[in-house]
């Protein structure tokens, strides 16, 4: 197992109260597989991926059972040995390139300073394995683009040079948020074919963040969804496609227009909105939005089994057949 | 023969960029040639890569920039022609940024009434009950009247975005990537109120958007963009089920459906096929 994560809940202090964004979280990511965290804006899958680069802001408290990687407990590591696993053995790949790049320095000042950081290399070394790893991510005459600036460069230039500094280190494990969402579908299409393919070429892991289905459907080997900083439902992704366990997973499925959906039908929406993380209540966090919601919603349930590796947070899991 | 909604006519752009502050100047094409018309009752998506020129259009649809050749028409009559407030009454707009798009100090009636408060008809208390009315038609519950943007999630900020747009009983609603900044079931709610909203008053749209799955399910014609022409353009269903332009067909392919297995589909996206892709014909069809 490269990374077992168990028992993780983050909270962090605002003005207003502790707001608990993650609640006993567990997942594991193995050698070449991908796990998808699915979920929407406020779910707390983009503040889990942080927190396991340690990189939550000072008001944030984190408490785990377990995170670990590889041989490391990552949960009692001091940070002076943190830094070195970041861009090296763990990496992450953010969704914005325009703000993961330095404006200032160029591209080929950027690609090199990772390597420079973590190995015993010479500038002229690792310039040549920034080269080696632009053309790899589709980029043409690198030479070239290392002297320029992320401004010189279109969104689609620059997240290729984003997933390439990520690489620079040949990572074991690799942490992308939304890497692709803000740019024109044919490249998206591009990027994420040109990663799955590093990815098994370095069996790399990886977690992918998003909330696109449709998306998740072509990568993921194994998904965890999150609702309102829980795992609702996590699983094979084959299982949790064909079987989807929990009616949020459910309702996410029917929410997204697709070709078998009938044309200009209404999709399936998910009345209401997210509860509040300020004030937990010990309820199923859905029972509000659910349509399917009873009385005995009304107590907190841990996930279920569903089947072989697959479980649901729904008091209904094995009470009846999924619809 | 009444004339289309809106009719586009031979419209090409120009924009002027200079290079440096003393740098020589030089004009940059976004948008040449377009044709393109919306009858009443069509939903026209436009689809493209970015800087394919589709904001450029919707900003000559909405007589917010002069083409430097051609001619807008609506109802047959050049968009320049009407004076502003006629044409805001007319052609309404919702934007992608449900959170850069609302003055943040305005409060939700001041937000939707603005478009009649400028036309200045009506009492304050009529404007009320118009503002109530739009409210309720888009769904958003009347304790909302006195909030600010600020409390008020992704999805209701769009609803009044909506609201904003349709006060003023707009024929036509142009809507530039409308639910790209929101979450799937967010995105799901504003999809089904736009199709609601479109049987129950008759309305025409315009949608701009990179989404394919958005464009299919909610369009009765498209028009591909592709360096700033109409490179395809046809009913959704013929579009979709044969595509005859390959820049149409490469974004077919690129569609990530719920396909549990599938992979990411492997695209031709060099020089060459970008050549081909900018020499290959046109396949326009109207009707």
């Amino acid at each position: 197992m490269l990374l077992n994560v168990k028992g993780l809940s983050i909270n962090l202090a605002t003005q207003r109260g502790t707001l608990s964004a993650v609640q006993d979280v567990s997942f594991h990511v193995d050698k070449g597989e991908t796990l998808c965290i699915v979920g929407e804006s406020g779910c707390g899958k983009s503040i889990t991926a942080l927190s396991l680069l340690r990189l939550l802001p000072a008001s944030a408290r984190l408490t785990a059972e377990t995170i670990s990687f590889n041989d490391l407990d990552l949960l009692t590591l001091p940070e002076a040995d943190i830094r070195p696993l970041r861009g090296n053995r763990l990496s992450m790949i953010f969704q914005d390139p325009m703000s993961a790049l330095n404006p200032l320095h160029t591209v080929g000042r950027q690609l090199t300073d990772v390597l420079l950081a973590h190995q015993h290399v010479t500038r002229a070394k690792a310039a040549e394995r920034a080269c080696e790893l632009l053309l790899k991510v589709g980029i043409p005459n690198p030479e070239e683009r290392l002297q320029q600036y992320p401004h010189e460069l279109s969104g689609g230039l620059r997240q290729r040079i984003v997933i390439a500094m990520a690489l620079m280190c040949e990572p074991e494990l690799i942490i992308a948020d939304e890497p692709t969402t803000a740019l024109d579908v044919t490249i998206q299409a591009d990027l994420l074919r040109l990663l799955k393919e590093l990815q098994q070429a370095l069996g790399m892991g990886m977690i992918f963040i998003t909330h696109d289905l449709g998306l998740v459907s072509r990568i993921a080997d194994r998904i965890v969804v999150m609702y309102a900083g829980e795992v609702v439902e996590a699983g094979p992704a084959s299982a949790i496609f064909e079987h989807p366990a929990h009616p949020y997973t459910r309702a996410l499925l029917g929410a997204v227009p697709d070709p078998s959906h009938p044309r200009m039908e209404p999709l399936e929406s998910i009345p209401g909105t997210v509860p509040s993380l300020l004030s937990r209540d010990k309820t199923c966090h859905f029972r509000g939005r659910c349509p399917m919601a009873q009385d005995i919603c009304n107590n907190r349930i841990s996930l279920q089994t569903v089947g072989a590796d697959h479980q649901a947070r729904c008091i209904r899991v094995g009470a009846e057949d999924s619809q | 023969m009444t004339p289309p909604l809106l009719e586009l006519r031979d419209i090409t752009h120009d924009y002027v960029v200079r290079h440096g502050i003393f740098g020589t100047r030089r004009r940059v094409r976004a948008v040449d040639g377009v044709n393109l018309r919306i009858g009443k009752g069509d939903v026209l998506g436009i689809v493209g890569e970015s800087g394919s020129g589709k904001s450029t259009l919707a900003r000559i649809m909405l007589g917010l920039l002069d083409p430097s050749e051609g001619a807008a028409l609506l109802e047959g009559k050049p968009v320049s022609a009407f004076p502003r407030r006629g044409l805001a009454e007319k052609v309404g707009f919702i934007f992608q940024d449900p959170y850069s798009s609302l003055n943040p100090r305005q409060t939700v009636e001041q937000i939707i009434g603005y478009p009649i408060r400028l036309r200045d008809r009506g009492s304050p208390g009529s404007r009320r009950d118009l503002v109530r009315q739009t409210m309720e038609v888009v769904g958003l519950p009347e304790r909302f009247l006195d909030a600010y943007p600020g409390q008020m999630s992704g999805g209701q900020r769009q609803r009044v975005a909506i609201a904003r747009a349709l006060i003023t009983r707009p024929g036509l609603l142009l809507c530039d990537e409308p639910t790209s900044a929101l979450d799937v079931s967010v995105q799901a709610q504003v999809l089904n109120l736009l199709l609601e909203l479109r049987k129950d008053h008759e309305l025409t749209y315009a949608i701009i958007s990179h989404n394919m799955s958005v464009i299919q399910h909610m369009t009765t014609h498209v028009a591909v963009m592709y360096l700033g022409r109409i490179v395809e353009m046809d009913r959704s269903e013929r579009v979709f089920a044969n595509p005859q332009h390959p820049y149409t067909q490469l974004l077919l392919d690129s569609m990530l459906t719920v396909a549990p297995g599938k992979g990411i589909p492997e695209l031709r996206l060099d020089t060459a096929a970008r050549e081909a892709m900018r020499d290959h014909p046109v396949h326009i069809v109207t009707n």
